[in-house]
């Protein structure tokens, strides 16, 4: 029987990271991260893991030492957010690239500089192609399940390849929700046992990883990256589904929400797509034909499926909690218009730059996006390409 | 070299890994040289620091006794030169000829 907690977002994912019970978790503390890794130590502390924790003295420490006791052969997790997966980035590249299947938790904060703790994507956003598979959430409960799914999907034998769970910083770090939980038993088998293929630890078969290699052989070496990553659209759909015969919530790539008649849709990650619903609700009874598509797994980036269920539509707006300089929009507003472009539907796609550095977004901000995306829908005319949400002139 | 013999990118270990142990051997570091060590086996005692310190493991040993380089892995740094002990110095490097 599943049994429902008030938890908030950090602890939700805390408790994930319980019942999966890695063997090595590695962490340095970073507001809004902390109290997930506060409430894993107080598992450690009362006995509910085995896990060995390894408080290290940055983040870059983090990350190596998940990166060594995976290779090692343990399922290793840690978790994030800002400055912390910034100063983690050269190792957040060797984990991809060796092929490490880890878990981490990244509570989306802004960036540095100015200073600030609150929420946007900038951070995650960032290391969208260092080679690890990203999963946004939109609550404290998809946090949760999040994190236990990506544990399947990374250590996938086609896939094994990192994998990041996000949840937005206070947002739903520091919200509380009533959160239905697995049991330990359910989850542990749910995950199952990791078997690593090459495990640093065995000397009956000795391994090198993280040798040298140049141009004779680089090459050949990221390419196989590039199917894993591949291989894991299809793993996450196959998990999504599995946990819904567990759990009762069924995950797929995306959410696609009241899209099949819509005309007008906007795309969105994390939270905000939770505002984004009852906006779309009440268009719907003034007959505004509206739509949501919020999107879950946003690296390996499903351009195809995007592309088809925003196919048809009268105009589409993009939703970007980050700002990409000299680029042609936010990152998600590239990639949904190349899938639109390379599936070859000419729909009319704005792009609204929101949230920066925990600004609000209230729901009148989303009726002003669905308002802009009706007047595109009925003219056809896009005159501004990418729109600042809430910004002060 | 034809590229058609080197393997191809489904063909090799995921993450880069080596499976087979110590194939550093395969791997010659012979081209790297820009000097090459020279023995004078009237000077060497057979203390063998050299072999110790050699960081190729290019020092050939027999019967407990310099025995020669191994110019395929000899990358020329000069270390078994400098630690061969100072009164003895039976190794010296000269430029290698093309
Ligand atoms: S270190 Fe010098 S003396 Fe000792 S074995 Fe080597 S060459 Fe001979
Ligand atoms: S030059 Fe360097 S590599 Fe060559 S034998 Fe001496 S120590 Fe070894």
């Amino acid at each position: 029987m599943a049994k429902i907690l008030a938890l908030t977002g950090n602890e939700a994912a805390a408790y994930a990271m319980m019942q999966i019970n890695p063997d090595v978790v590695a962490a340095y503390p970073i507001t809004p991260q902390t109290a997930l890794m506060q409430k894993f130590a107080d598992f450690v502390a009362d006995g509910d893991v085995d896990t060995e924790l390894i408080l290290v003295e940055s983040e870059h420490s983090a990350m190596s030492a998940t990166v060594g006791a995976s290779a090692g052969g343990a399922r290793a997790m840690t978790a994030t957010a800002a400055n912390g997966l910034a100063l983690m980035w050269e190792i957040v590249y060797i984990a991809a690239s060796n092929r490490l299947p880890i878990v981490m938790p990244v509570v989306n904060r802004a960036l540095s500089a100015p200073i600030n703790i609150l929420c946007d994507h900038s951070d995650s956003m960032g290391c969208r192609d260092a080679g690890w598979i990203q999963i946004y959430s939109e609550n404290a409960q998809e946090a949760y399940d999040n994190t236990i799914q990506a544990m399947r999907i990374a250590e996938h034998p086609d896939v094994l390849t990192p994998a990041m769970v996000t949840l937005d910083g206070f947002i739903i770090s520091h919200g509380m929700e009533d959160i239905r939980l697995l049991e330990k038993k359910e989850v542990q088998k749910f995950v199952g046992e990791y078997k690593p293929p090459y495990p640093l630890l065995n000397p009956q078969h000795p391994v090198t990883y993280g040798p040298i290699d140049f141009h004779d052989y680089y090459f050949e070496h990221k390419r196989p990256q590039v199917d894993g990553m591949e291989n894991a659209k299809r793993v996450a759909v196959q998990v999504g589904h599995e946990f819904g015969q567990k759990s009762g919530r069924t995950y797929g790539l995306f959410d696609a929400y009241r899209m099949e008649d819509a005309e007008i849709a906007a795309v969105i990650l994390g939270s905000t797509a939770g505002t984004a619903r009852p906006v779309v609700d009440e268009l719907r009874q003034r007959g505004i034909k509206a739509g949501l598509l919020k999107l879950r797994v946003f690296r390996p980036f499903p351009a195809m499926e995007i592309a088809k269920v925003l196919s048809g539509k009268k105009a589409v707006a993009v939703l970007d909690r980050s700002l990409s300089f000299g680029a042609q929009g936010g990152p998600l507003f590239c990639e949904v218009c190349s899938a639109l472009y390379n599936e070859g539907h000419r729909i009319p796609v704005i792009n609204f730059i929101y949230g920066l550095g925990g600004r609000a977004v209230e729901i009148e901000n989303i009726q002003e996006v669905y308002q802009k995306l009706g007047k595109v829908a009925k003219t056809g005319n896009v005159t501004k390409i990418v729109n600042y949400l809430n910004l002060r002139e | 070299m034809s590229q058609a013999k080197e393997p191809g990118y489904k063909d090799l270990p995921l993450g880069a890994l080596i499976l087979d142990a110590g194939n550093s051997e395969k791997y010659e570091t012979g081209g790297w040289r820009t000097f090459m060590p020279v023995h004078d086996p009237k000077k060497c005692t057979n203390c063998l620091l050299c072999w110790i310190l050699c960081p190729d493991g290019a020092i050939i040993v027999k019967n407990e006794k310099f025995a020669g380089f191994n110019m395929k892995h000899c990358k020329g740094c000069g270390i078994c030169a400098e630690e061969c002990p100072p009164k003895i110095k039976a190794i010296t490097m000269v430029k290698e000829k093309k």
